[in-house]
């Protein structure tokens, strides 16, 4: 009896001791992961549905008659009001070289004038421009905002490139795309 | 004379009820926006938000319900292009059973002692 009424009392603060141990242990654990959300970028996800109008005419176009299989594209989320789209625009002309690289331009919110200017400046790497007034096709892409860069092969999403473009970005991109 | 009476009431009636059907629509998109995070805010909802980002994805919400998709397929059709954190409400699976069940856990003990310590002591 005396035994037993002694192990009562030793088993629950063993008990509250080894609990307050583990969830002390997770909070530790959680005090050193990063807080700092990265997304994701390299999903096979496929090219979205989509219909909008092409820049500077009034022609509506669908996703699907865009890209096609067995290519390689590479999506552009740009506007004229973005610094970082000035900065990674050289790369883009530099990529428009490349004879098996088609390059679309997704023109993001922007004033169709100033884009015009924009493009006369720095010169004009895209071989469509699609327009995204009101920025719901580029949610359709999954992008957080300008500059967005996908690589579309067999209409599928193979890389994401969130933010301006740099060298060594093109030349990941170069070595996909051989 | 008579007549033009029930027509003003029917068509008090009718624009009541039409209203009243704005509101709920408008209540479900906050709803939802308010179940959304930005993701590129710090600590925001959508519906807090006015970046680029979520006033796009009102924008979106507002069009996904015209086209009739339930709230449910709303949330969903975000974290397909987002990943689940896009959502306020975290999803019981395995990453977050311990979440939701910590706090059960530590009620069941909690629970326990204070039984232990004044229940069973005074019989």
């Amino acid at each position: 009896m005396f035994l037993k009424k002694n192990m009562k009392i030793k088993i629950l603060p063993l008990v509250l001791v080894i609990s307050f141990l583990i969830i002390f242990l997770i909070f530790y654990k959680g005090l050193n992961n990063s807080n700092i959300y990265t997304p994701e970028t390299n999903l096979k996800k496929d090219v979205p549905n989509f219909k909008t109008k092409i820049f500077n005419s009034e022609k509506l176009i669908e996703s699907d008659e865009i890209f096609e299989n067995d290519k390689f594209y590479l999506v552009n989320i740009w506007a004229s009001w973005c610094v970082p789209c000035r900065e990674e625009h050289p790369f883009l002309v530099d990529l428009n070289k490349k004879k098996n690289l088609e390059i679309v331009g997704l023109n993001y919110k922007d004033n169709k004038k100033n884009a015009k200017i924009f493009l006369d400046d720095l010169g004009n790497p895209y071989d469509i421009i699609l327009m995204d007034q009101d920025g719901t096709i580029s949610i359709e892409w999954g992008a957080y905002g300008v500059p967005e860069t996908f690589l579309i092969y067999n209409k599928k999403i193979i890389k994401k490139i969130i933010g301006p473009l740099d060298l060594k970005k093109v030349f990941e991109i170069n070595e996909l795309v051989k | 004379m008579k007549y033009l009476k029930y027509i003003i009431i029917l068509f008090l009636v009718s624009n009541m009820n039409l209203s009243f059907a704005d509101e709920q629509e408008i209540k479900l998109q906050n709803k939802i926006t308010k179940n959304l995070r930005c993701l590129i805010c710090q600590g925001q909802s959508i519906y807090d938000s006015d970046s680029q980002f979520a006033i796009s994805l009102k924008i979106l919400v507002e069009k996904k319900l015209s086209e009739g998709l339930s709230e449910k397929e709303i949330y969903e059709y975000f974290e397909n292009k987002y990943g689940e954190w896009i959502l306020y409400d975290p999803k019981f699976n395995k990453n977050t059973y311990f979440l939701w069940l910590l706090p059960i856990l530590m009620f069941l003990l909690g629970g326990a002692i204070l039984f232990k310590l004044f229940i069973i002591k005074k019989n």
